[in-house]
């Protein structure tokens, strides 16, 4: 049976909650079990390091997609002194499946888009479980031009199952939109910073992930398709999601070796959501980083390295 | 003995999948692929569609050695690749290079749906791009013919980066002021759709095509609802905006030397 949930850190919980009981009952007897107990939680605090370091990256897909994993919602708020939501394509509509607005990080103005899923079932209803129709691709379109003209550099936050497959969408233009993105941020003269926070899901993450950097968190995920979608079409299989996901190198260290991914952001043991405070934080200090050095190039060199970066991708024989 | 079965294959007479109607098939070869009855247009291979568009012997084919190998070591990648080129006769899912029709000079690409369903890899991405950047070398039109199931899943997120490389590309040549024209035909879908096929100044589609982002098993499964009659065909996204004109075979070539004439200066 594959496994669809991480339920790792929930069988610690419960072995550790025993323990607790155990102590309790054995302080109310004449021998003494701490020694033992203090052991054994040793024990279950190298058992879980060792696990999170040797996270299969099935595992990881499962960890980036957790429900209470932190949103695009939760860095804006962590990273932005003040901070400003803009909303619409000027079209059609607002997709609330996509964040953006103007944000000051570290005294810097800056426009931020981010891909936003929810956390409960009313927040996933309403961000349409961050999968964009193409008023979210248009809205980014808006909101990066703008961006450009008033010299603000650009942070994006990309945790999307992919673009959202629906009969509206597609009689909107939902290729057509994310084409349109992806040549734009190509060649946008204000500094581009991209942060794969959750779920990279395909061609619907991609538009936001072309940028002068490519950070990502070290248990977030990024694929051509889903592990899922891959492993039921090449394989007619979907109980072999597990090797798929290994065969398609979706994590982060991955697709650092194969030169998509400038820096990994490690998370907090057990993962993002479990000290949202100390990812945030780590995740600040490397963007602060990043915007600086970006931020004293020359617009034209700069977006003239990002197409450098962009064209050299791809290997191939003769 | 077997070249004898291949003639007869060749001769037997193919059914319509539209109308069901019994074409000979010299008559469909004769038209162009054609459905005399009902107009359905048959999938050309990528030799056949620059046949049918350029001046005779105008075409000079690039990098035609550019071959992909399985740079993810994938599970039977190597295997489907050269089925793959076997079955197609070509190395990959794309031509490119430079021909004139009628006269009018340009860069070509034509995508080859028998290779792996002409899905976007490296070989496809690089090609496009040096394509893109032969016509901004030599100041000429560029063509590019898509059908394609998206990107290559067997090269996981190098081949969905081609996306973003062939768009950062074509920003440039739409810089250059040139003219970039792309022809849809059946199917076109996913990553190929979402870059540089939906990038042009001006795009066509031929009759019928499937075109779209999202496939539409996919769309089906998601909303768990049928979708409407001809949802995703080129006559639906005319409808919607999204293409500039549809294109019978029979008059693509007339329509291409029109469109590149009114872009030639002076
Ligand atoms: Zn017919």
């Amino acid at each position: 049976m594959v496994k669809r949930q991480f339920d790792y850190e929930q069988k610690v919980r419960e072995i550790r909650d025993k323990l607790e009981e155990l102590n309790n009952l054995s302080s109310n007897m004449e021998f003494d079990l701490s020694q033992e107990i203090e052991s054994l939680e040793e024990k279950i605090e190298n058992n879980r390091e060792r696990r999170y370091k040797n996270l299969s990256p099935w595992e990881k897909v499962l960890l980036s997609r957790h429900p209470e994993r932190p949103n695009s919602n939760d860095y804006i708020r962590y990273f932005c002194e003040e901070w400003i939501e803009l909303h619409g394509d000027r079209h059609f509509g607002d997709d609330s499946s996509v964040i953006g607005g103007i944000g000051r990080f570290n005294g810097q103005a800056v426009t931020i888009l981010g891909y936003r899923k929810g956390k409960d079932t009313r927040e996933n209803l309403q961000y349409n479980f961050g999968m964009p129709h193409p008023e979210g691709y248009r809205k980014i379109q808006r909101l990066l031009l703008q961006a450009e003209k008033f010299q603000r550099p650009v942070i994006t936050l990309i945790d999307t199952p992919g673009a959202y497959p629906g009969i509206g969408a597609e009689e909107r233009g939902q290729a057509w939109a994310i084409s349109q993105v992806l040549m734009t941020l190509s060649a946008l003269e204000v500094p581009v910073i991209a942060v794969v926070s959750g779920e990279g899901g395909s061609g619907g993450a991609l538009a936001l992930a072309v940028a002068d950097r490519l950070l990502m968190l070290s248990n977030a995920v990024f694929s051509v398709a889903s592990p899922e979608a891959c492993a039921s079409i090449l394989w007619k299989d979907l109980e072999r999601v597990e090797d798929m996901a290994r065969a398609m190198k979706i994590t982060a260290h991955d697709l650092q070796r194969l030169g998509i991914v400038d820096e990994i952001i490690e998370e907090p043991l057990g993962g993002a959501h479990l000290n949202f405070p100390e990812m945030a934080e780590k995740l600040k200090k490397a963007l602060q980083k990043h915007l600086g050095e970006l931020t004293s190039q020359d617009s034209g060199e700069l977006s003239e390295e990002r197409y450098q970066k962009l064209r050299k991708i791809g290997e191939f024989r003769g | 003995m077997e070249k004898e079965e291949e003639e007869k294959k060749v001769a037997l007479p193919i059914n319509c999948p539209s109308c069901s109607a019994r074409i000979p098939a010299e008559a469909l070869q004769r038209n162009l692929k054609v459905c005399p009855k009902c107009q359905h247009h048959f999938s050309l291979n990528a030799r056949e569609r620059i046949d049918l568009m350029v001046d005779n012997g105008s075409f000079q084919e690039f990098d035609a050695d550019l071959s992909s190998f399985n740079l993810l070591d994938f599970p039977g990648y190597q295997e489907k690749l050269e089925k793959a080129q076997e079955l197609s006769g070509s190395r990959e899912a794309i031509i490119t290079g430079l021909a004139t029709v009628d006269g009018h000079k340009l860069v070509l690409g034509v995508m080859e749906s028998s290779f792996m369903m002409a899905s976007m890899g490296s070989v496809v991405g690089e090609k496009v791009c040096r394509a893109v950047e032969q016509a901004m070398e030599l100041s000429c039109p560029l063509l590019i013919c898509s059908c394609s199931g998206g990107a290559r899943m067997q090269e996981g997120m190098v081949a969905l980066m081609q996306m973003a490389k062939t768009s950062a590309v074509l920003g440039k040549f739409n810089q250059a002021g040139l003219l970039y024209i792309s022809l849809l035909t059946h199917p076109t879908t996913g990553g190929v759709s979402a870059s540089f096929a939906s990038l042009a100044d001006i795009i066509l589609a031929e009759p019928g095509a499937l075109i779209g982002f999202a496939g539409p098993r996919v769309i089906k499964q998601t909303i768990g609802q049928q979708l409407p009659p001809r949802f995703q065909r080129s006559e639906f996204l005319l409808e919607h905006g999204m293409i500039d004109l549809l294109v019978e075979r029979s008059q693509l070539k007339e329509t291409l030397s029109s469109l590149l004439g009114l872009h030639q200066e002076g």
